[in-house]
């Protein structure tokens, strides 16, 4: 598929990338849009170069589990629509939507992000307790999906309200929202590092992001901590490559969340 | 009670805001988004390119293959489980349908031309804004095409015969029927024809003659869409 494999691992030999940019810059627009689906709690879309990536929050009341009997739930689900790039195919999610939903779901919960037993409380049929479910839906696959979703759900989350629900039925009227947000406590966002020819970058647009070595996701907080981390690709890592990839992934998730804020506030 | 004032307070002709735009997926041979009221449309055509499997191949002439896809939360209430189920596949056929008779694949043999529909949020008529969609989608992709589809519902709401129907309308209490409509816009020949509900044989034919007027305009928005597109500043 890809004819500039080469070109990309000599480029980035020299510190340099086949579109111009400096291996630590993003591309532009960065587009962040919430409120784009009425029928959704919450909903964004999010646009970094010509990436483009849905996000949807559906909340509703189940039965809580059995070894969580006080708190609510979140689940992720990723779709790599054939509508977004022609490598994609019908059917059940494969083994990269599942990466990619794992990813951003750890994000998410290994962060205690949501507090899961205000869902409970908030809930007030009971025996039941809330659930959040977050979809990714794939517009346009340009490259790096993990920090284009990451940063979907989480707009997604924070626009999410409440719908309202009838006390004497308990049956939840999805076509009028309250203005109660989620318990949100934490707000994790995923950036990945990608090793090319022993250079660190960011962003990798679709032909970068066929040639690389390594990448490693790593989720983290407003604060530093981290939530998640999800290596790929072939190659190994050293500990010095993980510790200066480290340093860029914090650096560039300060700069997506005041993205965000600006977006989002 | 007689249905006299719309719930949204539009005239019986009268369609949702609509928006058009065309070439919103840069990876795809040619896209359009279509807005009507709350429903949103967005299609992706890619090829002519290999069918696969082989079998479904044509040595005639290429194949359409259109796909229609709610996203799980853009349904009104609870979330849809993501897949197919039998009501995507049925819309997926007649949206076949109610396009192949203006699209010419004769030159490309044992190719398809797969046609993605998503639905990011809805409020009715997804149908016939999906075939809308699809139609800008497949000119903005230089498919060989004789003729545009455009497509919007008519129906019967307690007596009133009134264009583009929204979901509060299709649940109205009294005697409702839906019909959606796509037509061709050089030979306003219907391309898709379905009907929910009751009407009588002078409603029916009064809600197409109707449906010429509302895909006259839904016709006039897919051209400005390809225009804004294809005009050099």
């Amino acid at each position: 598929m890809i004819h500039n494999k080469d070109t990309i691992l000599d480029l980035a030999a020299q510190q340099k990338r086949i579109d111009g940019r400096a291996l630590e810059e993003y591309r532009q627009p960065i587009k962040i849009e919430t409120g784009i689906s009425w029928t959704a709690e919450g909903s964004a879309r999010v646009q970094i170069g010509d990436t483009v990536v849905m996000a949807g929050v559906k909340l509703s009341q189940d039965k809580p589990y059995n070894d969580t009997p006080d708190e609510g739930g979140i689940m992720v689900n990723a779709e790599l629509l054939p509508l977004s790039s022609p490598e994609y195919e019908s059917g059940p999610p494969g083994p990269k939507a599942i990466e990619l939903a794992r990813v951003v779901d750890r994000g998410i919960r290994e962060a205690k992000a949501i507090d899961l037993k205000k869902l409970k409380k908030l809930c007030l049929t009971p025996e039941k307790a809330w659930f959040v479910i977050i979809d990714i839906i794939t517009i346009n696959d340009a490259g790096n999906l993990f920090d284009v979703a990451g940063l979907a759900a989480l707009a997604a989350l924070r626009s999410a309200r409440f719908p309202t629900v009838n006390l004497e039925t308990g049956a939840i009227d999805y076509k009028h929202k309250t203005s109660t947000p989620l318990p949100l406590l934490k707000e994790p966002l995923p950036v990945t590092v990608y090793v090319l020819n022993d250079a660190l970058l960011v962003d990798p647009n679709a032909d970068e992001e066929s040639a690389y070595d390594a990448r490693l996701t790593v989720a983290s907080d407003a604060d530093g901590t981290i939530s998640a981390l999800q290596k790929g690709g072939e190659f190994p890592l050293s500990i010095e490559q993980i510790s200066a990839i480290l340093d860029l992934a914090l650096e560039k998730g300060s700069f997506l969340r005041k993205e965000l804020n600006k977006a989002v506030p | 009670m007689v249905y006299k004032k719309r719930l949204d307070g539009r005239s019986i002709e009268e369609l949702r805001p609509m928006d058009a735009k065309a070439g919103v997926i840069p990876n795809a041979n040619g896209s359009a988004s279509f807005k009507i009221g709350k429903t949103w449309a967005i299609a992706a055509v890619y090829g002519p390119r290999e069918m696969y499997p082989k079998f479904l191949q044509n040595p005639k002439h290429g194949v359409l293959r259109c796909h229609y896809n709610m996203m799980p939360f853009s349904g009104s209430g609870e979330r849809i489980r993501p897949g197919n189920n039998r009501r995507s596949q049925e819309i997926a056929m007649v949206m076949t349908k109610a396009l192949e008779p203006v699209v010419d694949l004769s030159a490309f043999p044992n190719a398809v031309v797969d046609i993605f529909v998503e639905l990011p949020q809805t409020d009715a008529g997804t149908r016939c804004a999906a075939i809308s969609a699809a139609s800008i989608a497949l000119a903005d992709a230089g498919i060989p095409m004789l003729d545009m589809v455009s497509s919007v519902a008519v129906g019967q709401v307690d007596g009133t015969v009134v264009a583009d129907l929204m979901y509060d309308e299709e649940a109205y209490e009294g005697v409702v029927s839906d019909i959606p409509v796509a037509m061709t816009h050089n030979g306003k020949e219907i391309t898709l024809l379905q009907m929910d509900g009751e009407i009588s044989k002078a409603d029916l034919l009064k809600a197409l003659e109707l449906a010429k007027g509302a895909t006259e305009k839904v016709y006039q928005l897919q051209v400005k869409a390809l225009k804004e597109k294809f005009t050099l500043e």
